[in-house]
């Protein structure tokens, strides 16, 4: 297991290298809107691109690039968005919390409550419960996320008035009214990934409730409940937590549109702006982020299989030997 | 022995033989049914699913609608009206019955709000309920009423050059309906919030209260011609453009324009001078935006270009997908192992990055559309190579394969006369369920803004709902109309795609 989790973090460390050299050379590629400033450039912008050698060949510009990142963690500078010259990871750093705020809450509503409805629906298969569900998995699924954004902010920011129209400003986190005004945007995202483990469970759920070892289970004296229970439920789970686990290392890259419908100011937010305004670092470095993410999500789903189920063998052999 | 044996059997005098069943009945020699292929068994097995068959009739209706609507629309994209900025979605043969007849509830609209629509013709539709409320010793009355927002639209002054002025005045002459109204004398507007205002020409105080006659009408402020008006310049040939009514009042101002020749200022009551200039009433089945373009042809026109993005993209998608991952899944091995590892590559790169240097990149050299096709494709494909690489994987075994191969078919013949046939439900389902992927992606990209399609005569779904979301408190219904489209095509294909999957799933083969 240990060799394959090496491995398996060894690949990933090489397909980010490939991306960020893909991404790298193709940003750098572009005009920089910075050069064609009349009257020549700002000086720290001409200190900038001295610095990280904007003047030198592409490699030793990579070579100066790969450098910082890996000795100071230092992924450029702003060149456009509001806090000009500042460092790019602590803006990122700055905006991570609103994400994480919405995306945290929307998890602790969506998994709980995906997970019930998918169990419901799968006890009470092709009765009307079961079928309610289906059409409302259908329905929670096709539609996208943004248009019931709309129709939450309608709804219950103009119609009733229950909560704020978009994310209140500050930094108190924490605070009450803070996550009062992040129920609605939790809310939009926490639909999608609720039908999603409805959908999943329910699957899950109505095999392993019809395979042998259950009717075994009842044989032996178990109530319906207590198969369920401790049979079942615990097969089920067993591709239902990988998912979970992926699904909360996803939060951290939030949603780009839930973010702009909400005002919320995170990290999507900075990467629609920062393409808008041109922020090559400030690009590069979010990508980047988000590739990262995307890849551990994957590395921790599968490895995760492992450990749930020891039966799986992640990376076995054809003789599945350890 | 083996000659005995030879003997034994070689011998036998041929007469003695017999056919054993020369006259029995072969039982298995034919199907008894006719038999059934695996495309038509998919095929009863699709059209049995109600929620599927109905599905692909919508996508159908909408598809047709997105075809049919801008070429007999009477606007396009193009078209923009700004006057009508907002007005409600309105049917002329529904509003008889009340239903979508363009009007809107406004409710708590005071004194002086009332005066100024009910001065419109035809604004206010029905006064609901008028209330008063004593508010720091002062009493005011408010009213809920109904109000056209078509007739809201007002007046509006217009330059005319003296023909175009003769031909309005002839037409006025012909058909009977005035469209030029008298202008309003500036000096007698006492609000100064009215001072640019061109519906005000009524009475009012100085709080913008209408000051009724006896008789509780308006009494009207209209520009009288006087002896020194006609001395100075601007209404100096009044007897000869201008319109004099029989109180004195002329309709026309005429000005000399800076540049050549005479521009005739009027105002004229717009829904009127619409109806001049174009021939119809202003009517819009799903309103206005609020750029005062026609949602409805808009919605059409950005639904038609999201259709032909997302099925060019999977098309363009399963053609690669098909070859890339029959490749890899016939031939295995080396070959495999190295296109494997490219496309994990690809599938790490997250879309939207792709999409936006595509955006960067291509979008002033080959055009937005094409950019976006591109960058849908580079790493579309994957999923529909994965799918027929493992339905290689599956077939590539079986014995019907090796028969085939044992009668000297090449690769080729192999791959595409043998394996890809039964492997290509599963395969086209899937290039199915690119195509609401693509279009919902689409509008997403064009909804932040990192993807521009609004050009010329197109435009998409998502830039009217980043313009529609301004307006979503007060004027729904600009983001209503392209929010359903979406959600009902999106849900439709998700249907259709389902139904699709069930079809061509072999194990559910006679289970019904």
């Amino acid at each position: 297991m240990a060799k394959y989790v090496a491995k398996r973090i060894g690949l990933m460390f090489v397909s980010f290298f490939i991306i960020m050299t893909i991404c790298f050379v193709l940003v750098r590629l572009l005009p920089n809107p910075n050069v064609a400033v009349v009257g020549g450039m700002d000086k720290q912008v001409e200190a900038m691109r001295e610095a990280w050698g904007y003047n030198k060949p592409i490699i030793v510009q990579y070579g100066i690039y790969l450098k910082k990142v890996l000795t100071e963690f230092n992924w450029g500078i702003t060149t456009s968005l509001a806090p000009k010259y500042t460092s790019v990871v602590s803006i990122i750093a700055q905006k991570l919390p609103a994400t994480l705020l919405v995306n945290l809450l929307s998890i602790v509503v969506s998994i709980p409550l995906g997970i019930l409805f998918g169990i419901y629906a799968a006890l009470k298969k092709n009765k009307w419960q079961d079928q309610v569900i289906s059409v409302l998995i259908m329905l929670l699924i096709s539609v996208p996320s943004y248009v019931y954004a709309f129709l939450v902010q309608y709804i219950f920011a103009f119609k009733l008035g229950w909560f704020p129209l978009v994310l209140k400003s500050g930094t108190d986190w924490l605070s009450p009214e803070m996550i009062h005004s992040a129920i609605l945007p939790a809310m939009s995202l926490s639909f999608g990934t609720m039908a999603g483990l409805m959908r999943y469970t329910r699957a899950e759920l109505t095999e392993t409730l019809t395979s042998e070892y259950m009717l075994l289970a009842r044989t032996k004296g178990l109530t319906g409940a207590q198969a369920t229970t401790r049979h079942a439920l615990r097969n089920a789970m067993v591709p239902i937590l990988p998912m979970i686990l992926g699904e909360i290392v996803g939060i951290l890259g939030g949603s780009l549109v839930i973010e702009s419908i909400f005002a919320v100011p995170g990290v999507g937010k900075l990467y629609t702006l920062s393409i808008s305004v041109r922020d090559y670092d400030m690009f590069l470095a979010i990508a980047m982020f988000y590739v990262f993410i995307g890849l551990s999500a994957s590395i921790l789903t599968d490895i995760s299989y492992g450990f749930i189920d020891p039966r799986i063998r992640m990376g076995g052999g054809k003789n599945n030997e350890r | 022995m083996s000659d005995k044996t030879n003997n034994t059997i070689q011998n036998v005098d041929p007469s003695k033989f017999r056919f054993v069943q020369k006259d029995a009945k072969l039982h298995d020699m034919k199907f008894e049914t006719k038999p059934v292929g695996y495309f038509k068994d998919a095929w009863y097995r699709f059209s049995r699913n109600k929620g599927s068959v109905i599905a692909a009739m919508i996508i159908l209706a909408l598809m047709l609608f997105a075809i049919l609507v801008p070429m007999f629309s009477r606007f396009d994209v193009r078209y923009s009206d700004t006057h009508y900025n907002y007005v409600l979605p309105k049917n002329e043969f529904l509003a008889q019955y009340g239903i979508m007849d363009g009007c809107k509830d406004f409710s708590g609209y005071n004194q002086q709000l009332y005066d100024y629509y009910s001065s419109i013709p035809g604004a206010v539709v029905e006064v609901y309920d008028s209330y008063e409320i004593t508010d720091a010793g002062r009493t005011n009355t408010y009213y809920d009423i109904k109000m056209d927002t078509y007739a809201k639209v007002g007046y509006a002054t217009v330059a005319l050059t003296k023909a175009e002025y003769e031909a309005l005045a002839a037409y006025e002459q012909e058909s009977g309906r005035q469209v030029m109204y008298p202008i309003v004398d500036k000096t007698k507007i006492k609000y100064a919030s009215y001072q640019q205002d061109i519906n005000v020409w009524y009475l009012h105080d100085q709080k913008g209260k209408a000051v009724y006659d006896e008789n509780g009408n308006f009494q009207n402020i209209f520009k009288k011609a006087t002896d020194s008006d006609i001395e100075i310049g601007n209404v100096m040939q009044v007897n000869e453009y201008g319109e004099w009514d029989e109180n004195g009042e002329y309709m026309v101002k005429k000005y000399t324009s800076k540049n050549d020749g005479n521009t005739y200022e009027t105002r004229v009551l717009y829904n009127e001078y619409y109806v001049y200039q174009h021939g119809f009433e202003p009517c819009f089945l799903f309103g206005v935006d609020s750029f005062g373009k026609d949602i409805l042809v808009c919605l059409a026109s950005g639904a038609r270009l999201s259709f032909l993005l997302s099925i060019s993209v999977s098309v363009i998608n399963l053609f690669i997908g098909l070859i890339y991952g029959s490749i890899e899944g016939y031939y295995g091995g080396k070959v495999d192992l190295v296109m494997e590892r490219l496309v994990e590559i690809l599938y790490d790169v997250p879309f939207i990055v792709v999409a936006t240097l595509f955006q960067i990149y291509f979008a002033q050299k080959v055009g937005t559309f094409w950019s976006l096709l591109f960058a849908f494709v580079l790493t579309g494909w994957i999923g529909i190579a994965g799918r027929t690489r493992t339905q290689f994987y599956r077939f590539k075994g079986q014995e019907y394969v090796l028969a085939a191969r044992t009668l000297g078919a090449k690769d080729r013949r192999i791959i595409f006369r043998h394996i890809l046939p039964n492997a290509l439900g599963t395969i086209v389902t899937a290039a199915v369920l690119i195509i609401p992927g693509t279009i919902g992606t689409e509008s997403m990209l064009s909804f932040l803004g990192i993807v521009n399609l609004q050009t010329g005569n197109t435009t998409s779904i998502g830039t009217m709902l980043s313009a529609g979301q301004s307006s979503l408190s007060t004027y729904p219904h600009v983001i209503f109309f392209p929010a359903v489209f979406l959600a009902l095509l999106m849900i439709c294909f998700n249907m259709f795609g389902n139904g699709l999957r069930d079809a061509f799933n072999p194990s559910l083969r006679g289970s019904e």
